[in-house]
């Protein structure tokens, strides 16, 4: 068996080898995928501060992450018209600066966070799913019928917008990008959970009574994990715009939301690099299962039930031998 | 808006509720006793259409396409009890989510495979087709009414089978402590398999009754599966009188919501924007009413467990 | 079977290809999941025209979409960076069109629409490198407003799912409409249950009903509408009444009036050859999606012949001139690259066990659409 420490740091420099290989075979569409890669690994990253640490199973993390796309689609939007944002009381400009764009995307997706989380919170379990599910179909449903930005057709940026520094355009140099992103996602848990808040989330998620006994609240204690939570996965949608140059009420679906939970599983629930190798698997599944038969959902299917019915604990978990923590 | 208007649109919702009760009861059964969250009803649903479909096809008659549906929903859910659920029910409630997610993508894709991408052909059958005449001059079409009727025999049905017999009360009993009716004789593994495929039955009945006014395709079980959820969820997850209410209040809320909240907005919007804003909260509706009964009460109308 | 061999036809084209072929074709169109009936006609359509033709020096490179935005971008992304294909085609959706097309269009990619027209793309939005093959979204609604004058409609309730091709739905009726508005009324995306509006329809007291729900939504309204005893006469566009959905929908679309720029019983020898080895080839007769696939590909074929896609500007200008024989009969590109096109009204009907449509009349006569004006290329 091999130590989590070591699978962490394979997968991070394999991470980083696919791309670099991929430039110098000049095969940019496999620098794509790896961006795309990472950006929905940083998403269920943010997810798994809420649900690997604070044992918080929200169904409906896709809200942050729509939140996170349409901050960039409006912003960039009417910067590409040239039209102000008009609020009656205020007129924002828009703006094609990713740093403008992320900081947006974070405050937004935070506040959000903050409100659902305040709502949210008072139930447990099951109920606790099913109400972040109601309020990403309530974000879905409005999407789609908000026609100033689109509706259900969404909103095309035609190009990427800009970093300091950096050429967007060129794909190694967006996936750096992305990558530097997920990284410090990654730190920002991997601090967190060894921190006195993530030690006390931890325990309020195994035995909340006794963590209110020392005088902590646990309710305060998963609702700033709730919030942190959201504003990281609020600026993976960010970068997911911004790959993709467009954003569609699909980023609030709650098959998105699903997905999301799946990258955690498939990698190890309470694992660090857990939703790193979720994402990985699943966007080379989908790569080339998709490009060996119509049915390929059918062999998705397959794959997933196996890992849950033979492999508790993910993928980690199969190559340290030792189970995850329950959820 | 007339009287009659208002009148044919609550049997409506009365319609769209009892069906989705259906469909909900099978879902909260399965939870209250298993404590297992099915992602997969959904696909059970479908499979009952899609058997419908193809002996209604193959024979012509309904009555023999109803029996096909629950014989199909009921097989296909004893075998996946089975085969995976079986395995899932010490699991986390992740790993149930995630197993059952991966069904219902083996469902999907298989059901297309076997059948083809195009939707499935599935009618009302003539003896219960066109609409009649109720007092107060409203024509409604006596399917639905059949419909309602329906969805009103099977609740009493479940009722007096839950609190009247000997099944009833070992599920009951199940819900409360499992390991105490283990101890006491009961074969807990088949009981279990009879309530999951049960379950499935109820789905695959609703999934063939509500596909012969329908489309009969592919993914056809995804938002009733949502919107069953939100059911169990509201009336209180376990609860069968909850599921009741809850697919009443669901159903009325989504139907009088869509036709009334357009009207609404016109009292002070013009027409266009009205019937846009309107629609738009109309298609919220639901799940507004789900998390302000959430937030006023945790563990929904009628829950129990903290 | 039909399917995987045709499949397998197509990775032997790719093998070969590489060898030889200088035109390479890429199609994203939707092959899983919801919708996938209607890409796969429009991939079988297009299949078909580029068998007949018997040439060796294309390769088509085929991907599916499932219906997701995101998916699309990123073949896309792929076929242009990797595969670096001339030209692209296949997309069904609107959504899913406008993710795509004025990236890949700005990247110097052909790309030819076989279905989804959003107005975006006509008017201000258009491109050089832009054609519709199919039809501006508006065109068949604005259709059916015209045939609904046409035989003295004076009152009509009309309604379309909240998005905005429902939006553009009901405009493009009421931009020809000329009667009253009985009710107008938005529903929800994938909405399976019409009671409500079907009582609402019974209680307006119009004189005529137009609808537009894509897919199953319509084969939902039609069975409920056709129980209602409601017995007013109801207009829609062809997408709720093509021959994949026909079958579905069964006697309760008997005698629906639909309009559409195609059907199978258009007079012409191409079109009257296509239906026949069509219906050899795959065992179904085809569909209005299928018809715009194989004119996609019949046009590109066209400019081919006079034109290398290296040359970009000769090649443009032979797409321009859509010199090839369609399914539709005449056809001609308008400024805007979107099709000038006769529009029929048809009405379902029951040929034997199979429902399909026949020819009513012409709706409108060499239409163009309400954008071109705006567009300056």
């Amino acid at each position: 068996m091999i130590g989590e420490r070591y699978i962490n740091g394979l997968v991070l420099a394999g991470f980083l080898a696919v791309p670099i290989w991929a430039l110098a075979m000049d095969e940019p569409f496999t620098i794509t995928l790896a961006t795309r890669a990472s950006v929905l690994a940083m998403a269920a990253v943010g997810l798994n501060i809420a649900l690997g640490i604070g044992g918080l199973v929200s169904l409906g993390h896709a809200v942050f992450f729509g939140l996170g796309g349409y901050a960039m689609g409006i912003l960039a939007h009417h910067a590409q018209t040239h039209a102000a944002l008009d609020l009656g009381f205020l007129a924002i400009e828009g703006s094609r600066s990713m740093p403008v764009i992320w900081i947006t995307a974070v405050t937004v997706s935070a506040l959000a966070a903050l409100l659902i989380g305040l709502l949210s919170l008072r139930t447990t379990g099951v109920y606790f799913i099913m109400i972040t599910l109601a309020f990403g179909q309530m974000f879905f449903f409005f999407s789609i019928s908000w026609s100033a930005y689109g509706g259900e057709d969404g909103l095309s940026i035609y190009v990427r917008n800009g970093f300091p520094g950096l050429d967007t355009l060129v794909p190694i140099q967006f996936f750096g990008l992305c990558f530097t992103a997920l990284c410090a996602a990654l730190l920002l848990h991997w601090r967190l959970r060894a921190s006195p808040f993530g030690m006390a989330l931890n325990a309020a998620r195994q035995v909340p009574r006794r963590v209110e006994t020392v005088g902590l609240n646990p309710m305060r204690l998963k609702l700033l994990a709730f919030v942190v939570s959201g504003a990281v996965t609020g600026l993976a949608g960010a970068l997911f715009a911004d790959l993709n140059r467009f954003v569609s009420p699909t980023m609030f679906s709650w098959q998105l939301s699903g997905e999301l939970i799946v990258l955690i599983i498939i990698g190890g629930v309470g694992r660090l690099m857990g939703p790193v190798i979720g994402a990985a698997l699943f966007v080379a599944l989908e790569h080339f299962l998709g490009g060996l038969t119509d049915f390929w959902h059918v062999w998705l299917g397959a794959i997933l039930l196996l890992i849950v019915l033979f492999a508790r604990g993910g993928l980690i978990g199969i190559l340290t031998g030792k189970d995850g923590p329950r959820v | 808006m007339s009287a009659i208007l208002i009148i044919e649109q609550v049997l409506n919702g009365l319609q769209f509720g009892v069906m989705l009760f259906l469909m909900a009861a099978g879902l909260t059964l399965i939870f209250g006793v298993m404590g297992l969250i099915n992602l997969a009803h959904g696909s059970l649903y479908m499979v009952g259409a899609f058997a419908a479909a193809a002996v209604a096809g193959a024979t012509g008659s309904f009555v023999l396409a109803l029996i096909a549906a629950l014989a199909a929903a009921a097989c296909a859910g004893t075998i996946v009890e089975i085969v995976v659920i079986r395995r899932l029910y010490r699991a986390a409630h992740l790993d149930q989510v995630l197993a059952t997610f991966a069904l219902i993508l083996i469902f999907s894709e298989g059901t297309r495979w076997v059948f083809g991408s195009f939707p499935l052909f599935l009618d009302i059958p003539d003896y219960l087709s066109g609409p009649i005449a109720l007092p107060g001059g409203i024509e409604y079409p006596l399917y639905r009414l059949a419909l309602i009727g329906a969805g009103v025999l099977v609740a009493v049905e479940l009722w007096w089978l839950t609190s009247r017999t000997r099944i009833g009360i070992q599920i009951r009993a199940g819900e409360n402590d499992r390991e105490m009716i283990a101890a006491l004789g009961v074969d807990i593994s088949r009981l279990y398999t009879l309530v999951f495929a049960m379950g499935a039955a109820l789905a695959g009945l609703a999934g063939a009754l509500v596909g012969a006014i329908q489309s009969v395709q592919v993914g056809m079980g995804e938002p009733v599966l949502i919107l069953a959820f939100v059911v169990i969820v509201i009336g209180g997850i376990g609860s069968i009188k909850g599921a009741f209410i809850g697919s009443l209040l669901v159903g009325l809320t989504d139907t009088l919501g869509g036709v009334f909240l357009p009207e609404l907005f016109k009292v002070f919007m013009d027409v266009g924007a009205a019937t846009q804003t309107g629609s738009a909260l109309a298609s919220m509706a639901v799940y507004i009413l789900m998390s302000v009964v959430l937030i006023w009460r945790p563990t929904g109308l009628f829950g129990m467990r903290a | 079977m039909k399917l995987k061999s045709l499949a397998l036809s197509v990775t032997l084209a790719a093998l070969a290809g590489t060898a030889s072929a200088d035109t390479k074709i890429g199609m994203i169109t939707t092959l899983s999941g919801g919708g996938a009936g209607l890409g796969i006609d429009v991939r079988d359509g297009f299949m078909l025209a580029v068998k007949q033709s018997g040439r060796d020096d294309i390769e088509v490179v085929i991907e599916d979409d499932q219906r997701k935005p995101d998916i699309a971008v990123q073949l896309a992304d792929k076929m242009i960076q990797s595969e670096k294909v001339d030209i692209m085609t296949g997309i069904i959706w609107s959504n899913l069109a406008m993710a795509v097309v004025p990236s890949a269009v700005s990247q110097g990619v052909f790309y030819l629409s076989p279905n989804a027209g959003p107005s975006a793309l006509a008017g201000e939005g258009c491109h050089r490198n832009y054609f519709n093959v199919a039809w501006q979204n508006d065109n068949l609604h604005e259709a059916a407003g015209a045939y609904a004058n046409g035989v003295g409609y004076g009152n009509s309730f009309i309604l379309a799912p909240n998005y905005p091709a429902g939006k553009d739905a009901l405009t493009g009726y009421k931009r020809f409409f000329e009667g009253e508005l009985a009710g107008e009324v938005y529903t929800q995306l994938g909405q399976t249950d019409y009671a409500a509006e079907i009582a609402q329809i019974r209680a307006s007291g119009a004189d005529s009903v137009f609808f537009f729900l894509p897919g199953g939504m319509g084969i939902s309204f039609l069975k409920q509408y056709a129980d209602s005893g409601v017995d007013l006469p109801v207009v829609g566009p062809a997408f709720s009444f093509d021959q994949g959905i026909l079958q579905a929908v069964g006697g309760a679309a008997l005698g629906v009036v639909n309009t559409s720029q195609w059907n199978k019983d258009i007079d012409n020898a191409t079109n009257a050859a296509f239906v026949e080895s069509f219906e050899a080839e795959y065992g179904r007769l085809p569909s209005l999606y299928a018809s715009q696939g194989f004119d996609t590909a019949n046009l590109i074929l066209s400019a081919l012949d006079r034109a290398g896609v290296d040359d970009a500007d000769a090649f443009r200008a032979a797409l321009r001139a859509a010199e090839f024989d369609s399914t539709r009969g005449d056809f001609a590109f308008g400024p805007n690259h979107h099709p000038v096109q006769t529009i029929y009204a048809r009405e379902v009907v029951q040929e034997g066990d199979v429902f399909t449509n026949r020819i009513l009349g012409v709706a409108l006569e060499n239409h163009s659409d309400a954008y071109a004006g705006d567009c300056e290329m």
